[in-house]
């Protein structure tokens, strides 16, 4: 194996245009897992990490321009006001050391479906930004981004330089289940933001489907009922029957599978309730009566 | 070597500081905290080499070829073995049984089962030589079961039994069976106004300890070998290699390395033949390390077990009568089924008086992942079972639960099932009071001025309610554990202990082979040292086979058998210094004739305090050196058609009460609060006594909610081996943990103690299990309880 050390992106690029199957490392949470339990040999590593640019990001009119290397732990700490749903999904990611390390590029390189930013990028609306030596930048759409079971839109020659996530208009929330209270992988997530300038609301299913995936069916209903009944003018409690109907279409976005973590059935059923309670939660702070949360980002 | 040379005596010692009854800190705590502390894995040699195990791919399986020449190619490939290549005959180990094949011979038994070793100049090496090892299997079908084990058809996965039991057994796919009967259960089923049945499920739990296994075997010039390891019983180890290798014990020298956490785990070998054999082979060191993933391939996990029980009761309360079987699963290998079949059976209804029982315990030879020892030995399943079936008995008599097992607890006196008397205190009625006097937690604690502090919450951090669906759930349990080792084993220890003048200061050294595996072992010898030799300097010696064996660290033995050695050999080598000191000194006082004399403040004292002379000045440049065994009360055997016999030497009790908040919608848990109240006899060290508390209920905790590893029933192959998917508790799992110490002194052993190590982690399991029941008024009969369990997902 391998180890490519670019000092700069230029060089990154190039180094990827030069070996295409070479896998790009920056914090190393999925990279070294898979190398330590022999799952993958990789022929080069490119290790991303004298890069010192990936690691910034900036706040702009109407986004973040969030590096791919900046760690989940200044997300919590940095951006928990612009981006809300995922600081909350960032304070879920496995343990204090791992979040000093690892950010959200590396989530999308893996591109598995049991990634915790996913949902809440989602949720907010996201493009993300790669680039290659030959063809420079593209901003993908990420509701374009998972192709497949750990396959993402990336074209071989391309690394993932960054992420624009839209800034919070609205409250968003994040809920993930798993088997124990910290450090767990999801058994199921579920991000959900809404949009007051846009009237809309917009979802996240993570360790639901082969990919992370919108409930888009729940979000058409709910948009709609929101409209009709004039909640987001008047500010109503949402009642219980629409929060029902809402869960039940969230759980019937997803497409699970039985596995050692827990069962398809179980997935779904949590689910609608994530999805009935971030709903409350989030339309209640929007209605400025929800009581604050503490510990959590 | 002197035997049993002092009488025990229940003494406090003397008041020298640094002596028993004080929480004097550990010698490896720091080191252990700060990362220092050097683990066996840590252990390196000049031109060492690295051993890798090829491990079976899968459960069942004739092996039909083995073609090892690629890997021999390899370069820096020193050595490759197979079965073929073993030295000796001896070509089989095994704790109680040797049927355990070094390296696979015709036949693989279970998913992971060594079949060849590789020596390597680099790790990578050698695991790449080892998977060019080509292995041809012809795959059979999986014994998984009692069904698929005693089937008229089923494939023996033992032929040709030769062992202690197999003469006794139903079938030769049960390992060992042990019925127990006493009194007339189904008559006394007549008597009884309310009858509960249950079938329980009980997971198979891993030790999880930190350190993975790992150990450096040294060729020594004389043809022998010297091995570096991390185990629990060096001469059990020793007694297992030596044969194999074609050796004298006396040419395998063992010296014990950084042992990181065990429960059981490491009493059975693991890599030790392997690194020896590669060793002897190459003639250069080699180390073995397993990684995580092989670690739980590499050694023996908690037996899964399923319980039938059935409880009677009067309607006033009193239990009539308990039938029950228990049916253990123990994988491919033996192990210690036998003796996890002995505590099963015997310690099967818990803490209770109950004069008539009909008892059936078995361990079963499958394709599953051979089970062996693990903290609590047969009495954690047992646990889980009864206290489930004692709540559902109250609940049909209509009694509080507490109150109904108070009435029903045995005490001092009460015969066991067994036909033994206890005859040391067993306060089960005050330990119950006790948990249950302490103050529950307040209501709906995760509320905050600020909001809800998800933290305190079921789900914590990962943020899946702020109060929704949670509700609080109150469970109590209690548990009844042997000490030691059983059914008429020699269970002795040996410890030498010196004392010298070490300038100007009389000092100490204390010399066992005991394994300190993080239970606190090197601080109690200390601590006796101190207390019985009256010095403030004492050393311990690293442990090694150049002493006589300490037994295993394991059954909550070790303060009371190797802790009663070293008091042995401290009150002879004393009795030596004051025969020194009579000699010198006697004429000068008539107390040296006629009082008690002690050593305290390195100083020879009457017991009255006064002080007859100076240790430097009875030593002087003489050394007192004295090995010495020790044993406890001898036990005996269990009879194999009625199960009668004083099989224990003494029992532990722990009562857990558990407060759980549930979150109803999702199934999850957050365990608040696991209040335990112990009896320990005597503490000799409170800090480390509350500790083995602690982490024991933490360990049963675990088993409650979320540590199991997953065997594919189809394939009986491990689905989950790492810790990204077998769970073990994170500190935000951990509940807060009062612990009540009460010090009802055993008249029998060192100080009155009594072994700790194992009670607290059985009661908590059913405690929280019952508290999920409050919460959720689920019935719950299968352990770990998983969110599908609590959400009708399953």
């Amino acid at each position: 194996m391998d180890f490519l050390r670019p000092a700069s992106w230029g060089e990154a690029l190039a180094a990827k245009a030069e070996h295409p199957t070479a896998v790009p490392i920056a914090g190393g949470t999925d990279v070294m897992v898979e190398i330590n339990f022999d799952h993958r040999r990789p022929e080069y590593l490119l290790d991303l990490n004298r890069i010192g640019d990936l690691e910034e990001w900036e706040v702009g009119a109407d986004s973040v321009r969030l590096g791919a290397s900046v760690p989940y732990t200044r997300i919590m700490e940095n951006l928990r006001g612009e981006l809300p749903g995922l600081a909350l999904a960032s304070h879920t990611v496995a343990s204090p050391q791992i979040r000093n390390r690892g950010g959200v590029g590396g989530n999308l390189g893996t591109a598995s479906p049991a990634g915790d930013a996913h949902p809440a990028l989602l949720a907010a609306g996201a493009e993300v930004e790669v680039e290659s030596a030959r063809r420079g930048t593209r901003l993908i759409p990420i509701d374009a981004f998972f192709t497949g079971v750990k396959r993402n839109a990336l074209a071989a020659d391309e690394l993932i330089r960054a992420v624009h996530i839209k800034k919070a208009d609205g409250p968003q929330q994040f809920s993930k289940v798993g088997t124990r209270n910290a450090m767990v992988i999801a058994v199921c997530a579920f991000g959900l933001a809404l949009h007051p300038e846009t009237r809309t609301v917009r979802t996240g299913i993570g360790s639901a489907a082969p990919t992370p995936v919108r409930a888009k069916a729940a979000e058409e209903f709910l948009n709609a009922a929101l409209e009709e009944g004039g909640f987001w003018d008047n500010g109503k409690i949402i009642t219980p029957s629409v929060a029902q109907r809402f869960a039940d279409l969230c759980s019937a976005a997803c497409n699970p599978i039985d596995d050692v973590r827990g069962t398809a059935s179980y997935r779904r059923h949590a689910v609608g309730i994530m999805a009935r309670r971030t709903l409350t939660w989030t339309w209640e702070s929007y209605r400025g009566t929800a009581a604050h949360v503490e510990g959590v980002a | 070597m002197p035997t049993n040379g002092a009488p025990t005596k229940i003494t406090q010692g003397s008041r020298t500081k640094g002596g028993i009854g004080e929480s004097t800190l550990r010698p490896d705590g720091t080191l252990k905290v700060t990362g220092e502390f050097a683990y066996s894995s840590d252990m390196w040699h000049e031109d060492m080499l690295w051993g890798q195990i090829l491990r079976s791919t899968v459960a069942h399986a004739e092996i039909v070829s083995i073609d090892t020449s690629e890997a021999l190619a390899t370069a820096g490939v020193y050595a490759v073995m197979t079965y073929d290549d073993l030295p000796t005959d001896v070509r089989n180990y095994g704790l109680e049984i040797r049927d355990t094949p070094v390296l696979a011979h015709g036949k693989v038994r279970h998913h992971g089962e060594p079949v060849a070793i590789v020596a390597a100049d680099h790790p990578e090496t050698a695991r790449r030589a080892a998977a060019k090892i080509k292995v041809d299997y012809r795959e059979l079908p999986v014994i998984t079961d009692e069904a698929s084990a005693t089937a008229p058809d089923a494939i023996l996965v033992h032929e040709g039994r030769d062992d202690p039991h197999a003469g006794h057994v139903p079938h030769p796919n049960i390992v060992h069976r042990q019925p127990i009967f006493r009194g007339d259960a189904a008559e006394a089923a007549k008597r009884a106004d309310f009858v509960v049945k249950g079938e329980y499920t009980f997971g198979m739990q891993d030790q999880a300890f930190l350190g993975p296994e790992s150990g450096l075997a040294v060729p020594d010039e004389d043809g022998g070998v010297h091995l570096y390891i991390a185990t629990q019983w060096l001469h059990s180890d020793l007694r297992q290699i030596a044969p194999v290798l074609g050796l004298p014990e006396s040419k395998v020298r063992m010296t014990l390395s950084g042992v990181g956490g065990a429960f059981g785990g490491r009493e059975d070998l693991s890599m030790q033949i392997h690194a020896c054999l590669l060793a002897l082979r190459t003639g250069k060191p080699v180390k073995i390390v397993y990684n995580r993933f092989e670690s739980f391939f590499g050694h023996v996990h908690r037996h899964p077990a399923k319980l039938s029980y059935e409880h009677g009761a009067t309607k006033d309360g009193k239990l009539t009568h308990v039938k029950c079987r228990i049916v253990l699963d123990g994988g491919a290998y033996a192990s210690a089924s036998p003796a996890v079949v002995g505590n099963a059976s015997s310690l099967s209804i818990g803490p209770y008086a109950v004069d008539d029982v009909d008892i059936e315990a078995v361990a079963l030879y499958t394709n599953n992942p051979p089970c062996g020892a693990m903290r609590g030995f047969g009495a954690v399943q047992a646990c889980f079972a009864y206290e489930a079936q004692m709540d559902k008995l109250a609940d049909a008599v209509g009694m509080d639960r507490v109150e109904f097992r108070q009435l029903n607890a045995m005490e001092q006196g009460t015969v066991m099932p067994t036909g033994q008397r206890v005859d040391s205190p067993a306060p089960v009625a005050e330990l119950l009071r006790r948990v249950k006097a302490m103050p529950l937690p307040p209501e709906r604690q995760w509320e905050s001025s600020e909001g809800a502090d998800v933290r305190q919450l079921p789900g914590g951090l990962s943020n899946t309610t702020h109060g929704e669906g949670v509700v609080r759930g109150v469970g109590y349990a209690v548990g009844i554990k042997n000490v030691g080792f059983s059914e008429g084993f020699d269970d002795y220890s040996t410890a030498r202990v010196r004392m010298e003048v070490v300038g100007g200061e009389p000092v100490a050294t204390v010399h066992t082979a005991m394994a300190e595996v993080g239970q606190g072992g090197v601080t109690v010898h200390a601590q006796i040292a101190r207390t019985e030799l009256g010095v403030a300097q004492v050393t311990i010696h690293p442990a090694d086979t150049r002493v006589g064996s300490a037994g295993s660290t394991s059954a909550s033995r070790q303060t009371y058998v190797t802790g009663g050695a070293v008091k042995n050999s401290c009150e002879l080598v004393r009795e030596k210094v004051l025969q020194i000191g009579r000699r010198k000194f006697g004429s000068y006082h008539p107390a040296w004739a006629d009082a008690e004399l002690l050593l305290e403040g390195g100083k020879v004292v009457t017991d009255g305090g006064e002080v007859l002379a100076d240790l430097v000045d009875v030593l002087e440049d003489e050394t007192v050196e004295i090995e010495a065994e020790w044993r406890h009360r001898p036990t005996e055997a269990f009879d194999l058609r009625t199960g009668q016999g004083f099989g224990h030497v003494q029992y532990s009790f722990a009562a857990h009460r558990a407060v759980v908040e549930v979150d109803t919608e999702l199934g999850l848990v957050k365990v608040i609060e696991l209040a335990c109240a112990q009896d320990v006899g005597k503490a000799l060290n409170p800090q480390s006594v509350v500790g083995q508390i602690q982490g024991g209920t933490v360990q049963g905790l675990g088993v409650a909610v979320m540590e199991e590893i997953v065997v594919d029933p189809r394939t009986a192959k491990v689905r989950n081996p790492s810790f990204t998917d077998y769970l073990i508790p994170t500190i935000l799992d951990t509940p807060t943990i009062p612990v009540d110490v009460l010090e009802l002194a055993d008249d029998h052993a060192p100080y009155g103690l009594r072994g700790i190590g194992e009670a607290p982690t059985l009661s908590s399991t059913p405690a929280v299990l019952a508290a999920i029941r409050s919460a959720t008024g689920l019935e719950l009969d299968r352990t770990p309880v998983r969110p599908e369990h609590l959400t009708g997902t399953a």
